[in-house]
């Protein structure tokens, strides 16, 4: 018997991939991928360009049926399903190519993501009852109590595509927040950040994820965020697991060391 | 007790109005009835314009079907007003005449709008699937498919058209209505649902990445805008009193689409500005003959040119007014 730490046997994994295979034709983007993301967990995922790390956001979140495979969240299997049955789920995800409701305005951004956890329906909102417009304030205040610690509160009003950068990357992920996930996947949201910006975002991720305890998966070529801040990193290359472990090993990992820099 | 004092006080406005321009309130005073005519079909379509923003303008999926609607909804009312009228009436014989008129005609409505919801369910379902062109395609010929349909039911007319519906409706209907759908449809732009809708508009990905079930959202906005147009369907054959299934080809439906793009898609007061000045132009230019619609082509191409985005864009005519006029209508929120 081998013996494990002792906080490691009594956590279940919260999002687990087992055998994970994604083809496109003859292209195998993620090939055999197995991982456990566990509870408040801030997990990064990293590799060279064209390793496969947002094909696995899109297979985790239901944009691709995984080729083979098997995915589960919190012990229900969510392969296959569709990416708005997956959010209700429990999973919000950030977008690499930032994906905001460019014409709506910050507000109405955070709002659209509250919509899944609502009670009131279609009738209500046209007849105008009361449960309605108790909804509709209670999601105001949330989505503007959201807004401030995300520094957005006062371009509340502000339509979406008029922010800049690094607002609209904070607002992909307050949106994200909305959805009241328990795993969060943030696709590279250090890009084209400022080192003062991507310094704020790993205050910003560490605090959302103390505060909330959700577990964070996190894909970034930024290697200062993802040391900083990831108690685990699974490298991939290829498609392929290379390495898994503490950041601190994976600085030392002489496979990674090639797939970054090439072979000798 | 408020907003139903201001109900009660729009109706009887309407009512009053419709006595004026009927000829019935100021005893020798009468509008043209060629002139009462263009603005109850303006009332119509006001209704069409504005059910159909709601799927165009502001679900962004391409419609070119919304005839085909309106067509179930003016035949199955008439099918129904003329075959059980009757009955109806004597059900309710103990009302005037304008009453029994009124519940006949409010019976075709339902009638309509029910027929017209489960025809918008069936085509919605396949086609919403679709994105662009190819939804815009496939309802052009749902569109087409219900037209042709009819137009070999001989229950109805067939070919010959079908003639001897009573005259229920009338300016007070059309624009109680026309009403009735205006505020039904800002109400559902301004709900937790609406806002699902423009953010399929916007991104559909992210809609559903966001957990909105984008399938679901759109198939009820394509219900209720096909209601709509059905509702609008039973007040042309019952007013008009004769039903051809002509006047529901595609080009109705592309009408109903330079509507909603010439006042701004997503804009519902820039539908009924759409609407209004469609009917305006086409009835305006009349006396320009063979002339007449080189013209208003001309005059689209102009628009398009000069403001590609339509009149009132994607806001609505309020935003448009000065500050203190709007009393916090549309104003933005405070930052909190």
């Amino acid at each position: 018997m081998r013996l494990r730490p002792p906080d490691r046997v009594a956590r279940v994994p919260l999002l687990e991939l087992s055998g994970v295979t994604m083809r496109f034709g003859g292209l195998v983007a993620v090939n055999d991928l197995s991982l456990g993301v566990e509870p408040g967990q801030l997990y990064g995922l990293i590799g060279p360009n064209g390793a496969g790390k947002t094909t696995v956001f899109n297979v985790i979140t239901g944009v691709y049926r995984p080729t083979a495979g098997q995915i589960s969240f919190e012990g229900h299997s969510i392969g296959g399903k569709r990416s708005g049955s997956i959010t209700r789920h429990g999973i919000a995800r950030t977008f690499q190519n930032i994906r905001l409701f460019a014409d709506m305005t910050v507000l109405d951004n955070v709002k659209v993501a509250f919509h899944c956890r609502q009670e009131a329906h279609l009738g209500a909102a046209i007849l105008r009852s009361p449960l309605h417009a108790a909804e509709e304030t209670r999601i105001d205040r949330e989505s503007r109590e959201l807004l401030k610690i995300f520094h957005l509160d006062n371009l509340a009003g502000e339509k979406a595509k008029n922010l800049p950068y690094g607002s609209q990357r904070r607002l992909e992920i307050a949106r994200a927040m909305a959805t009241s996930p328990r795993l969060l996947l943030l696709d590279e949201p250090a890009a084209g950040m400022n080192p003062q910006e991507s310094n704020d975002l790993m205050d910003l991720i560490r605090w959302v994820r103390d505060q909330y305890g959700m577990a964070i998966l996190l894909v970034e070529h930024n290697m200062k965020v993802v040391m900083g801040i990831c108690e685990t990193v699974h490298v991939l290359d290829y498609g392929s697991t290379i390495a898994v472990g503490p950041p601190a090993e994976i600085q030392e990992n002489p496979k990674v060391i090639e797939a970054y820099l090439g072979g000798a | 007790m408020k907003r139903l004092a201001g109900a009660a006080g729009f109706v009887v406005a309407l009512w009053l109005a419709n006595g004026l321009l009927a000829g019935s309130l100021v005893p020798g005073y009468r509008i043209s009835p060629y002139v009462l005519q263009v603005i109850c079909l303006a009332g119509i379509n006001i209704i069409l314009a504005v059910s159909l923003n709601l799927i165009n303008g502001f679900t962004g999926q391409f419609s070119i079907g919304h005839a085909g609607f309106m067509a179930i909804g003016g035949y199955s009312s008439a099918f129904l007003t003329v075959t059980f009228g009757d009955r109806i009436r004597a059900a309710v014989s103990f009302l005037p005449e304008s009453g029994q008129n009124g519940v006949l005609l409010l019976a075709g409505v339902a009638a309509a709008a029910i027929l017209a919801a489960i025809a918008g369910f069936l085509v919605g379902v396949p086609s919403l699937r679709l994105r662009g062109d190819y939804l815009a395609i496939v309802t052009l010929g749902f569109g087409e498919i219900i037209r042709v349909f009819i137009l070999n039911i001989d229950a109805v007319g067939g070919a010959r058209g079908f003639s001897g519906i009573p005259k229920l409706a009338n300016f007070f209907w059309i624009y109680l209505f026309a009403a009735i759908t205006i505020l039904v449809v800002s109400r559902i732009v301004r709900s937790s649902f609406g806002r699902t809708l423009i953010a399929i508009r916007e991104d559909e990905i992210a809609a559903e990445a966001m957990g909105v079930d984008t399938t679901r959202s759109k198939v009820i906005s394509f219900i209720v805008s096909s209601a709509m147009a059905g509702i609008a369907g039973a007040l042309f054959g019952h007013y008009l009193m004769y039903l051809h299934t002509n006047s529901f080809t595609f080009i109705k439906s592309i009408e109903i689409i330079i509507m909603i793009v010439i006042g701004g898609l997503g804009s519902i007061t820039g539908s009924v500005l759409g609407a209004v000045l469609y009917i305006g132009l086409t009835e305006g230019l009349r006396e320009f003959a063979q002339y007449r619609m080189v013209l208003f082509s001309f005059l689209l191409i102009v628009l398009m040119i000069v403001r590609p985005q339509g009149i009132l864009g994607h806001r609505e005519i309020l935003a448009f007014l000065p500050r203190r006029w709007r009393l916090g209508v549309d104003a933005p929120p405070a930052a909190g």
